[in-house]
C-alpha cells in the first residue's frame, strides 16, 4: 500500500519536513524527483528503505483513518438499510456511526497538525451486509473487532506520545464498540484475556474486499 | 544538531543506523551518547548498535512501577469477581456466566503481569487486602454497579499510563489488557441498565466519555480504588 501511494508525485509534493528525519525527507524528495522526470522504478531497495524510515506517526494514523472511514461509512449505510433491528439497535447504530464519524475527523486534523496529508476516503462495497440484521451485526462485531486488533497492533511503533494518547483513546471505544454489538448478538462481549494485534499488512488484507478503490 | 533532531533519532532505530553509518562507525557512537546525555537525553533501549549505557535503572523502575500498579488493580478486579461468585448472590444465568468470564480473565491478567515483573527483575506485589463488605451489604444491584464503576476505572488507569511505558513490549502488554477492560467496561455499564452514559466522563455508563476515552492518572485511580481496600 505504501509503494503504490508514494508514487504520486504531487502528494509527496505536499508532505513537509516536519515530523520526519532529514534521512527520510530526501529519500521521498528523490522518489518525487524519479517520479516527475518518469525515470522511478522504485527499485525494491528504495521502497523498502523508505518503507523502514516513512511508518512513521503519519503513516500509522492514516492506515486508522482508513479504518475509520470503512467503519463510518459501514454505520451510515446500516443506519439506513438495515431492516429489523430494535429501537435500541438503532440507537446503537447511530451511536456508532456519530463516534466513527468523530474518530475520522479528529484523525483528519491530527494527521493535517503533524503536517502530513489525510488520506482519501476510499470508495466501499459492503455486499450483503445489510441484507439482514444477522448479517449487519455479524460484519459490525467483525469490523470492531479488526479495528481493536489494528489499533492495537501498530501503537507499539508510534513514536510521539501525544498521537499514542490519541491512538489509546480512540482504540479504547473500538473495544467498548466491539463489546456492545456482541452483547446484542448474544456472544461473549470479552471472549480472549488479551486481545489480538494485528500487524497493519494483515488488516489491510482482511478489509481490503470491502474497498472498490 | 539540535536537541529535537538528536532525540529524533535517538528514538527511532532505523535511522540511528543511517546516522551512524554516515558518522563513520564505532567513533561516532560515544560521540552520539554524549552528545544526547549533554541534551539531558537518557532511554535508548532498543538499538542494535549500543552507545555507551545510559542508566537503564530509572527506565525499568517506572516500567516496573506502572506493571505492579497495574497488577494491584487487578488483583483487586479479580478478588471482586471471586468473592461476588462465591457468594452466590447473582442467580441470573445470563450475568453468572459473564461474571465468572470476567473474574477468571482478570485472574489470567494477574498471572501475566506477575510473570512479567518477575521476567524484568522485579518484585511482584502481593494481593492487597479488599474490603468489598459494605459494598455487598448494599445488595446485587450496588454490586455489579460498583463492578461496572471498577471496569471503567481500569480501562482509564491502563490508558492513563500507556505514555509512559517505555519498553514496547510492555507497551504491546497493556494495550492487549487495556481494551479488554473496555469492553468489561462497557458490557457492564450496558447490563446494570446505565446505557451509553452522558458522556461526559464520571466512570458511568457504556461510553461513558463519549467518542474519546480519557485517561486517569495513577493518584487518581488510586484514590478511587481506596474504598475497596482494607
Amino acid at each position: 500500500m505504501a509503494s503504490s501511494r508514494l508514487l504520486v508525485a504531487p502528494e509527496l509534493a505536499a508532505i513537509k519536513v516536519h515530523g520526519m528525519t532529514r534521512e527520510s525527507f530526501l529519500l521521498r524528495s528523490t522518489l518525487a524527483g524519479a517520479a516527475a522526470y518518469g525515470t522511478l522504478s522504485a527499485t525494491g531497495l528504495v521502497t523498502k528503505a523508505l518503507a523502514d524510515s516513512s511508518s512513521g506517526d503519519v503513516d500509522i494514523l492514516n492506515f486508522a483513518l482508513t479504518l475509520e472511514f470503512l467503519e463510518a461509512e459501514f454505520y451510515t449505510l446500516a443506519a439506513d438499510q438495515v431492516k429489523g433491528l430494535s429501537d435500541d439497535e438503532t440507537k446503537l447504530t447511530e451511536k456508532l456511526r456519530d463516534d466513527e464519524d468523530a474518530h475520522v475527523d479528529a484523525l483528519r486534523a491530527t494527521i493535517e497538525k503533524l503536517g502530513g496529508k489525510p488520506a482519501a476516503k476510499p470508495e466501499f462495497d459492503f455486499g450483503g451486509a445489510f441484507g439482514s440484521r444477522a448479517s449487519y451485526l455479524k460484519t459490525s462485531n467483525t469490523l470492531e473487532d479488526t479495528g481493536v486488533s489494528a489499533y492495537n497492533g501498530a501503537a507499539p511503533a508510534i513514536k510521539s506520545t501525544e498521537v499514542l494518547a490519541a491512538a489509546g483513546s480512540i482504540v479504547q471505544i473500538e473495544a467498548r464498540h466491539a463489546a456492545l454489538i456482541r452483547l446484542v448478538r448474544n456472544v461473549a462481549p470479552a471472549p480472549q484475556a488479551f486481545d489480538k494485534a494485528s500487524e497493519m499488512e494483515a488488516v489491510l488484507k482482511a478489509v481490503k474486499p470491502f474497498i472498490k478503490a | 544538531m539540535t536537541d529535537s533532531a538528536l532525540r529524533e533519532l535517538a528514538d527511532d532505530p532505523s535511522s540511528r543506523k543511517r546516522f551512524f553509518k554516515m558518522l563513520g562507525g564505532a567513533g561516532a557512537v560515544s560521540a552520539f551518547s554524549v552528545a544526547l546525555a549533554a541534551c539531558g537525553g537518557d532511554d535508548d533501549e532498543s538499538s542494535s548498535a549500543k552507545p555507551a549505557p545510559a542508566p537503564k535503572s530509572a527506565d525499568s523502575n517506572s516500567d516496573l512501577e506502572i506493571l505492579n500498579y497495574a497488577l494491584t488493580l487487578e488483583f483487586l478486579e479479580a478478588d471482586f469477581y471471586a468473592q461476588v461468585i462465591d457468594s452466590g448472590v447473582v442467580k441470573d444465568p445470563k450475568v453468572a456466566t459473564i461474571a465468572k468470564k470476567f473474574g477468571s480473565t482478570e485472574q489470567e491478567h494477574v498471572d501475566a503481569l506477575t510473570a512479567t515483573i518477575k521476567k524484568l527483575g522485579g518484585k511482584p506485589v502481593s494481593a492487597p487486602k479488599t474490603n468489598f463488605g459494605p459494598t455487598f451489604d448494599k445488595g446485587l444491584m450496588a454490586t455489579l454497579e460498583a463492578a461496572a464503576d471498577v471496569e471503567n476505572l481500569g480501562a482509564a488507569a491502563y490508558l492513563g499510563q500507556a505514555g509512559n511505558i517505555k519498553n514496547k513490549e510492555v507497551l504491546a502488554a497493556a494495550l492487549a489488557i487495556h481494551t479488554v477492560e473496555a469492553r468489561h467496561a462497557a458490557a457492564l455499564n450496558e447490563l446494570v441498565g446505565r446505557g451509553f452514559g452522558d458522556g461526559k466522563g464520571g466512570l458511568k455508563g457504556s461510553l461513558p466519555d463519549g467518542p474519546f476515552a480519557k485517561p486517569m492518572d495513577m493518584a487518581a485511580v488510586l484514590a478511587a480504588v481506596k474504598p475497596f481496600l482494607a
